[in-house]
C-alpha cells in the first residue's frame, strides 16, 4: 500500500470558471486536508456543483490551477447506476481484476446495509437504497478524496437523515477528504469539519465547525452558527419576519 | 471497517508519477483533473471533417482508374463519368428522370411511413392494437420485398401505381417498428400526470404522446427514407420507360459503365439529400432537444 505523501486531500487556486459572460466562479481558493470533512454552502446557480464538477475533471477551468488526488470518487445528486447491471456490478463498476469481484462489492454493500441486495437490479430499489449503492462505489475505491454533490436533496426526510449519520459514520472510518456541496445549512453544520459559503462566485465565509462529535441538531451554538450561515445566504432568522 | 481498507490494495497507481507542478510543495503527490469536458469545435472544423473521407474515395478512385490499375470497362474515371453526366443532362432529359424517381420514392415514402406511423402508435398505445396486429405485421416484415414486385405488377401493371405500392410496402416497417417502441417508451408518469390534468384521448395523443415518442419516430423516418432508395432502384430496374432506374437498364444492356456509375451517384445523392431533408425536420420537429445533439 502506498503511503499518502500528500498534505493535501485538494488544492484549487484561484479559480476563475465563465459560461458566456457570465463568472461563475471567481478567483475562487480552497485546500481540503487529508481526512478534512468539507461542506460548502451556496443558493442554487452560486456555482458550487460547477466547483465541483471541476474538481472531478467533468469541466475545464477558465483560470486557475486545480489538484486532486489519484483516487477520488463522487456521489451525484441522483444515484445514476447502469439499471443493466446488477447492484453488486455497479459497485465495482470500472475496477478491474480483484477489485472488481464479487467479494469486494459485497463488502462496502454491507458498510452501507445492503449486502442483501447484491443481485438485485437496480430498478427494484428504492431512491435511499439507490443512493447507498451509489455511496458504496465511492467507497469501494477508498479514495483520497470523496466529493459528494447534494447527494441527499433528492431523498425523503426521514431517509435522509439516515443517510446523513451513516455518511458521517463512514467518513469517520475511512477518513477521505470530503467536499460536500449542498444547500442545506442544518446538514453542513452537522457534518463537516469546516464550512465554505460561495456567494456571488467567491468563497466569502470560511468558518470552522467546533461542536464536538457525534453531533445532532440543534443547541446554542447549533443555532448560532447556522443562523450566521443562512444571513450569508441572504435568508432571515427563523422566528423572524422578513422586511 | 479494517476489511475494506486491509481486503485491498489502493487504487494508487504503483509507478512514480511525473511531477505535475514543479516546484509547488502544497500539491504534491496531487495530480491535475483529466478534463472530460466536450470542447466545442467550430463550424467549420465539423463541416471539414465531414467532407474529408468522401474527397479521400473521390482522389482515391481518381487515381485507380487514371493509372490504369481499373480497367475502364471496370469503373470509369471520373473525367469520363463527367463527360457521361453532361451528355446525359443535356441530350436524354436527366433531369426529367431524377425528378420522376424523386417523386416516386417521395409517394410511397408518404404513404408507406404514414401508413407505419398510424399503426405504430396504434400497436404501441393499445394493448388491444397490439396483440391484434402485431404478429402480423412482424411476419409481413420479413418477407422479402423485391420478391412482392411481381405480384404487384400482376395487380396494378406496370404503371406508377405497382412502382408506388412496392416503395410503400418497403417503408412501412421501420416506421412501423420505431414508432411502435417509442410510443410504447413514453414515459408513463409523464403521461399519467397530463391525463390527471384532463388531457385525455386525441388531445393526449397528438400533444404529449407522438412529441414524447418522436426521437423514435424520427429514426424510423430516417430508416424508411433510406429504404425508399433501396426500393427505388428494385421497382425501376424491373420496369419502367422513365426515370434513373430506366437509365440504369439501358446502361447496363449497352454495357455503358460511365452512365451507370453517373446513375449510381446520382442514388447516392438521392439517399443524402432525403437524409438531409430529415435531419432538418428533426431539428424543427422537436424545438426542446436542439440542445442536446448527441453529435
Amino acid at each position: 500500500m502506498m503511503t499518502k505523501t500528500s498534505t493535501h486531500a485538494a488544492v484549487v487556486r484561484s479559480v476563475t470558471k465563465t459560461f458566456g459572460p457570465r463568472d461563475v466562479l471567481r478567483d475562487v481558493e480552497v485546500t481540503i486536508d487529508p481526512g478534512e470533512f468539507v461542506a460548502l454552502l451556496g443558493a442554487s446557480g452560486s456555482g458550487k456543483t460547477t466547483l465541483l464538477r471541476i474538481l472531478l475533471g467533468l469541466e475545464s477551468v477558465t483560470d486557475g490551477d486545480v489538484f486532486v488526488p489519484e483516487s477520488l470518487t463522487t456521489v451525484f445528486q441522483e444515484p445514476r447506476l447502469v439499471d443493466s447491471m446488477r447492484v453488486w456490478q455497479n459497485v465495482v463498476i470500472g475496477l478491474s481484476g480483484d477489485e472488481a469481484s464479487r467479494q469486494s462489492a459485497v463488502s462496502a454493500l454491507r458498510e452501507v446495509g445492503l449486502e442483501a441486495h447484491a443481485d438485485a437490479w437496480p430498478g427494484t430499489l428504492s431512491g435511499g437504497e439507490a443512493q447507498r449503492v451509489a455511496l458504496a462505489r465511492a467507497l469501494v475505491r477508498q479514495p483520497d478524496l470523496l466529493l459528494l454533490d447534494e447527494p441527499f436533496a433528492a431523498l425523503d426526510a426521514l431517509t435522509r437523515l439516515r443517510m446523513q449519520s451513516l455518511v458521517a459514520d463512514l467518513c469517520a472510518r475511512h477518513r477521505p477528504g470530503v467536499l460536500l456541496v449542498t444547500h442545506d445549512v442544518e446538514e453542513a453544520v452537522l457534518l463537516a469539519d469546516r464550512v465554505l459559503v460561495l456567494k456571488d462566485g467567491r468563497i466569502s465565509l470560511d468558518v470552522p465547525i467546533d461542536i464536538a462529535r457525534p453531533r445532532r441538531v440543534g443547541g446554542h451554538h447549533f443555532d448560532e452558527l447556522r443562523d450566521e450561515f443562512l444571513r450569508e445566504l441572504g435568508v432571515a432568522e427563523r422566528g423572524h419576519v422578513p422586511e | 471497517m479494517t476489511q475494506l481498507i486491509d481486503s485491498k490494495r489502493k487504487h494508487h497507481a504503483h509507478e512514480s508519477r511525473p511531477a505535475f507542478d514543479g516546484g509547488v510543495t502544497d500539491s504534491e503527490g496531487l495530480r491535475r483533473p483529466i478534463v472530460t469536458e466536450k470542447r466545442q469545435r467550430s463550424r467549420r472544423a465539423t463541416v471539414s471533417l465531414r467532407v474529408t473521407v468522401p474527397l479521400l474515395l473521390f482522389a482515391l478512385w481518381w487515381i485507380l482508374t487514371s493509372t490504369g490499375v481499373i480497367a475502364a470497362t471496370t469503373l470509369s474515371s471520373p473525367a469520363a463519368t463527367w463527360d457521361a453526366f453532361v451528355n446525359l443532362l443535356l441530350h436524354q432529359n436527366l433531369l426529367g428522370d431524377i425528378g420522376i424517381s424523386a417523386a416516386r420514392a417521395a409517394a410511397g415514402l408518404a404513404i408507406g411511413a404514414s401508413l407505419g406511423l398510424v399503426l405504430g402508435i396504434t400497436t404501441g398505445l393499445f394493448r388491444l392494437g397490439e396483440e391484434l396486429l402485431d404478429s402480423s405485421l412482424q411476419m409481413l416484415r420479413t418477407v422479402p420485398f423485391p420478391a412482392v414486385i411481381f405480384l404487384f405488377i400482376i395487380w396494378y401493371g406496370i404503371g406508377e401505381t405497382a412502382k408506388v405500392a412496392l416503395i410503400a410496402l418497403a417503408t412501412l416497417f421501420p416506421m412501423y417498428l420505431t414508432t411502435s417502441n417509442g410510443v410504447r417508451n413514453v414515459d408513463r408518469k409523464v403521461v399519467e400526470a397530463a391525463r390527471t390534468f384532463g388531457l385525455v384521448g386525441q388531445r393526449l395523443v397528438r400533444k404529449v404522446i407522438i412529441p414524447l415518442a418522436m426521437p423514435s419516430i424520427m429514426t424510423g423516418l430516417r430508416y424508411s427514407t433510406g429504404v425508399s432508395i433501396i426500393a427505388l432502384v428494385f421497382a425501376e430496374t424491373i420496369a419502367a420507360n422513365q426515370g434513373i432506374g430506366y437509365l440504369v437498364s439501358q446502361a447496363s444492356s449497352l454495357l455503358q459503365t460511365p452512365n451507370l456509375v453517373v446513375c449510381i451517384i446520382v442514388y447516392a445523392l438521392l439517399g443524402i439529400a432525403a437524409d438531409l431533408a430529415v435531419r432538418t425536420l428533426e431539428k424543427y420537429t422537436m424545438p426542446w432537444r436542439r440542445h442536446l445533439a448527441v453529435r
